[in-house]
């Protein structure tokens, strides 16, 4: 089903790619040894050469090119051997060179793919059209003082990969889930941690609209847009924007806009006339980046399982449901969780328990996997408890609350509590005598033929064992007592 | 003690090891002459309390056998080098006052093998000049002139204070730095020897970069052995250069003195061209009358992309120097003339702090970079520059070094030329190609023109191949008996 605009002039269809600037993750930024960590006191982690002193000179950081290669396997794209760092030139406060050095011909990374997964259940492929390695400018903080901005070049030479993707999205939801995908890869790979709080991932958006078998028309630029859901907002923002100006006959124009989250529009940043003229060239401070074949067949070597083989392997292994592997596998953690839970159990149960009851207490408690009262070999062990008949469904719930709540592992609770089922057909008849003799109308209208008075029994039974009966048990040894 | 000036580098060597004398006397020897020549406005600032502690602490290592290369030399350092705690101009108002908190590493290389600074010698602003006319901190003036005629000439440049001081004796070398010839022509204009080692060579970590893929360190000195030892002594490795070429330093002086039997010297067709000054023409016949005479075989060879280099060369330094210059905006270091917007701001203190040779080429650089222009300009201009290096490797088939003039004429008096860029471009059109090419080249004085002034010819090797250059010059140098401390 094609996402479509419906138009005063009928259905538009909307056409949107991604740039997203990604983080590296290392310890040193991109042409100097500073460091990289987020939070650090203004100005604490400049070198002379993220500060552009006269004289610096960059020195790439082996770290930071082995994770881009990194990402670019893990987007299944093509590895360029030789790749040219450009000098991209503005003038702006927080830039120090007057330049950043960035990849423009020739970058480190070329084309790729990503499988999208789709609320709905279908899968689509958003092809990349490549990643380069940049350097992140600093920050202008305009509120420290009344008449002055502070600049602050912590971020300065920070290494970004920027990642672009082809114009193959069609729908605020596939934006929405590209981004998330592309996360999740970037997490398992470890490349960048996706933290868009912090500003670790950023993503520029280019929209257009057409109406169905046209070629593309001018696109617009939507800068620096900070989260998942402000990206799929915007998208639709801006393609009726564009819906509305075409309808009224105007034209659009290629420029570059803000997105505004408050008011939910779009505004203009700066149009064509006023676009910057980059006079990008390649950066005389830095030789061609030279890779040897054998250098990328190593990283190739220590690529963790990525998700979507996970998510093969889930399905093919643990007899999921597609869905079901998607939602275990979107991070690495979860589906660690998952397959030690699993391990040498029941599967299905063991997906929905971590799917249904675990995440739950996850979200409720705003904890993660990481700080997760309930631990993996816990939670397997109360699936156990399951499984061995100790503990019914019902009061296997009630452990888990119970685990949330104390970190305790299920059989110290059982044991705590008494909540231990009761198997013991003695102890099952005696209430079940109890209760009959206690209902013997309804006992009565039951022999009667009123079938449906069982479920009544059964209650009574279990309520009267605070839950511990059996239910299975209950259920046998009530149908043969009623039958009389 | 003043003959103490009147040393090579070698001599002064032997002196210090002999303890005829010490660093202190030698620095303060020069320290002495500098005062009397402030009329050269050679240095932009001078350091003797920091040469004097050099000297002493230098004394020092030589009393326990810890002697460098260039142990207690002193020296003068072209104000492009970044030295730490001490002012460094490039030449230029924007930098005035900046003092780095960080050293080069040539410089760093040079302390540690025991040399002493005598002061920041004065240059062309950002090295962009060929008369040293465009320094904000006045001209210099060389210690040459004319006989019979007490006109001031230029020395050259842009390495213009580094040569008037080697050539005056107030300093026994100095740093230089070239991008198209900014040590060569100095040199050749001053009676000295200055020598732009290979690409790469020395560490450019710490030098105020003009046009990066061109800038290299050397050194300038009043002999070819004393360049030799000076540039062994600065060049090496530096992880902090991207560009620095990795692998140990050859001894240079270890070709100084060696034979030229049966060297192959190539003289390029193309660089006779119609007008070229008789005197030079002359020079350079004789130049080549003492290596044939020392066993050397001259050759022609054929350069003939040479046409195109000095415009190739307008393209490319520029190009680079209007993105390295970009830096300069008045935020973190340096002047800052306040306006109502930081926009206003950058204008104002570029405006202010650049001088008209800098924003000449500003434009230049930006406007060739630019879209629409980018591929009529820069992109031909790098084909060009493969050319012309393609054309020396052909040329180092058929020869072993080559020999060509330094520059067209000799010293100018100051003011000449001025109002004319493109007649001042034109001095380094025998520099340039070199420089595109990455080689190494080396100028020293071979004689006199007809009213006294130094005439430099030019020796031009394969990269890495300093060490044929050296031998080369070194017989010349010989022959020449160039009379080198005439304006001391």
């Amino acid at each position: 089903m094609a996402y479509l605009i419906e138009g005063e002039t009928g259905p538009w269809e909307i056409v949107v790619g991604l740039e997203v600037h990604a983080q590296v993750v290392s310890n040193a930024k991109l042409f100097s040894g500073a460091a990289t960590a987020f939070g650090a006191d203004p100005n604490s982690q400049v070198s002379f050469v993220d500060a552009a002193l006269p004289g610096m000179l960059p020195v790439i950081n082996e770290m930071c090119v082995e994770q881009a290669v990194r990402t670019g396997l893990g987007l299944k794209a093509k590895i360029n051997l030789e790749s040219v760092f450009a000098r991209k030139n503005y003038f702006y406060a927080d830039l120090p060179q007057g330049y950043q050095i960035s990849q423009y011909e020739k970058p480190l990374v070329g084309e790729g793919q990503v499988i999208v997964d789709l609320p709905d259940g279908r899968s689509t492929v958003v092809g990349i059209e490549r990643l380069h390695v940049e350097q992140d400018a600093g920050k202008s903080m305009h509120d420290q003082h009344p008449s002055k901005s502070c600049i602050d070049l912590n971020r300065s030479g920070v290494a970004l990969m920027e990642i672009v993707s082809k114009p193959d999205i069609r729908s605020p939801d596939e934006a929405g889930a590209y981004l998330r995908k592309l996360r999740s890869i970037l997490r398992y790979l470890g490349t960048c941690d996706g933290n868009m709080e912090e500003g670790s991932m950023r993503a520029d958006v280019n929209v257009s609209v057409r109406k169905s078998g046209e070629a593309y028309r001018t696109r617009c630029e939507i800068k620096n847009v900070n989260s998942v859901r402000f990206v799929m907002q915007s998208i639709e923002v801006e393609a009726k924007r564009q819906i509305d100006v075409y309808e009224s006959g105007g034209t659009v124009d290629q420029e570059t806009r803000l997105f505004d989250p408050g008011k939910g529009e779009t505004r203009s940043m700066r149009s064509k006339e006023h676009a910057h003229d980059y006079r990008y060239f390649p950066d005389p401070d830095l030789l061609p980046l030279k890779l040897k074949p054998d250098f990328v067949a190593r990283i190739k070597d220590t690529l963790p399982e990525l998700p979507d083989e996970k998510k093969d392997r889930f399905v093919r292994d643990y007899g999921l449901s597609p869905y079901d592997a998607g939602v275990l596998v979107v991070d690495r953690a979860s589906a660690d969780f998952f397959e030690t839970v699993a391990k040498g159990r029941d599967s299905k149960l063991a997906a929905n328990w971590v799917m249904g009851d675990f995440f739950g207490a996850l979200n409720s408690t705003g904890k993660t996997i990481e700080t997760s009262p309930v631990s993996a070999k816990n939670l397997g062990e109360l699936i156990d408890l399951i499984s061995d008949g100790t503990l019914s469904g019902r009061l296997a719930k009630d452990v888990f609350a119970l685990m949330v709540e104390t970190s305790k592992a299920p059989s110290v609770l059982v044991e705590e509590k008494g909540l231990k089922q009761v198997t013991d057909t003695g102890a099952i008849e005696a209430v079940i005598d109890q209760v009959m003799a206690a209902n013997a109308d309804k006992v009565a209208e039951y022999r009667s033929g009123k079938d449906k008075l069982f479920g009544f029994f059964v209650g009574q039974v279990m309520k009267a064992s605070q839950g511990k009966a059996n239910p299975g048990v209950v259920n046998d040894l009530l149908k043969s007592k009623l039958a009389g | 003690m003043s003959d103490l000036t009147h040393l090579t580098i070698a001599e002064a060597e032997a002196g210090l090891d002999k303890g005829n004398f010490t660093s202190v006397e030698l620095t303060k020897a020069h320290l002495d002459a500098m005062s009397k020549r402030k009329d050269l406005n050679a240095y932009i600032t001078e350091t003797p309390d920091q040469a004097l502690r050099m000297a002493a602490d230098s004394d020092k290592r030589r009393a326990s056998k810890q002697a460098g290369l260039l142990e207690g030399i002193p020296l003068a350092i072209k104000d492009l080098f970044c030295t730490e705690g001490v002012q460094t101009t490039a030449g230029s108002h924007i930098l005035e006052g900046f003092k780095p908190p960080y050293e080069s590493t040539v410089t760093t290389n040079l302390w540690k093998q025991g040399a002493v600074m005598l002061g920041k010698a004065n240059l062309d602003e950002f090295a962009m000049g060929s008369s040293n006319m465009t320094s904000h901190y006045g001209a210099v003036k060389n210690p040459w002139k004319r006989s019979g005629d007490a006109k001031d000439l230029v020395p050259g440049g842009s390495s213009g204070g580094s040569a008037a001081a080697v050539a005056a004796c107030i300093a026994m070398g100095a740093t230089g730095t070239d991008t198209g010839g900014s040590i060569r022509q100095p040199a050749a204009f001053c009676g000295i020897v200055g020598i732009k080692p290979t690409y790469g060579r020395c560490s450019r970590f710490g030098i105020v970069a003009f046009a990066s893929s061109l800038d290299q360190a050397g050194p300038m000195t009043r002999t070819v052995k004393d360049a030799a030892i000076m540039l062994k002594a600065m060049a090496g490795h530096d992880p902090k250069d991207s560009t620095s070429t990795p692998g140990p330093t050859p001894d240079f002086t270890k070709a100084v003195g060696q034979s030229i039997k049966g060297l192959r010297v190539g003289v390029p067709v193309e660089y006779k061209p119609d007008g070229l000054s008789s005197e030079i023409m002359a020079a350079w016949d004789k130049g080549l009358a003492w290596l044939k005479e020392a066993g050397a075989e001259v050759v022609e060879v054929s350069l003939p992309h040479t046409k195109y280099a000095l415009a190739t060369y307008y393209i490319v330094a520029p190009a680079e120097a209007s993105s390295n210059l970009a830096r300069y905006d008045g935020v973190r270091f340096g002047l800052r003339v306040p306006g109502n917007s930081l926009d206003e701001m950058y204008m104002k203190t570029r405006a202010e702090g650049f001088g008209r040779e800098v924003r000449r080429r500003i434009l230049i650089g930006t406007y060739v970079l630019s879209a629409g222009y980018y591929d009529a300009y820069y992109a031909k201009a790098q084909k060009l520059r493969t050319l012309i290096a393609n054309d020396f490797k052909q040329a180092f088939q058929k020869a072993d070094v080559l020999l060509t003039p330094t520059a067209p004429t000799p010293a100018f008096a100051i003011g000449e030329n001025l109002d004319d860029p493109i007649t001042m471009y034109l001095n380094d059109v025998f520099t340039i190609p070199t420089s595109l090419a990455g080689l190494p080249g080396l100028s020293l004085p071979v004689g006199l023109s007809a009213d006294g002034l130094p005439l430099g010819l030019q020796l031009i090797g394969r990269p890495f191949d300093e060490e044929t250059v050296f031998k080369t010059a070194a017989v010349m140098e010989q022959a020449a008996s160039f009379k080198r401390w005439e304006a001391c």
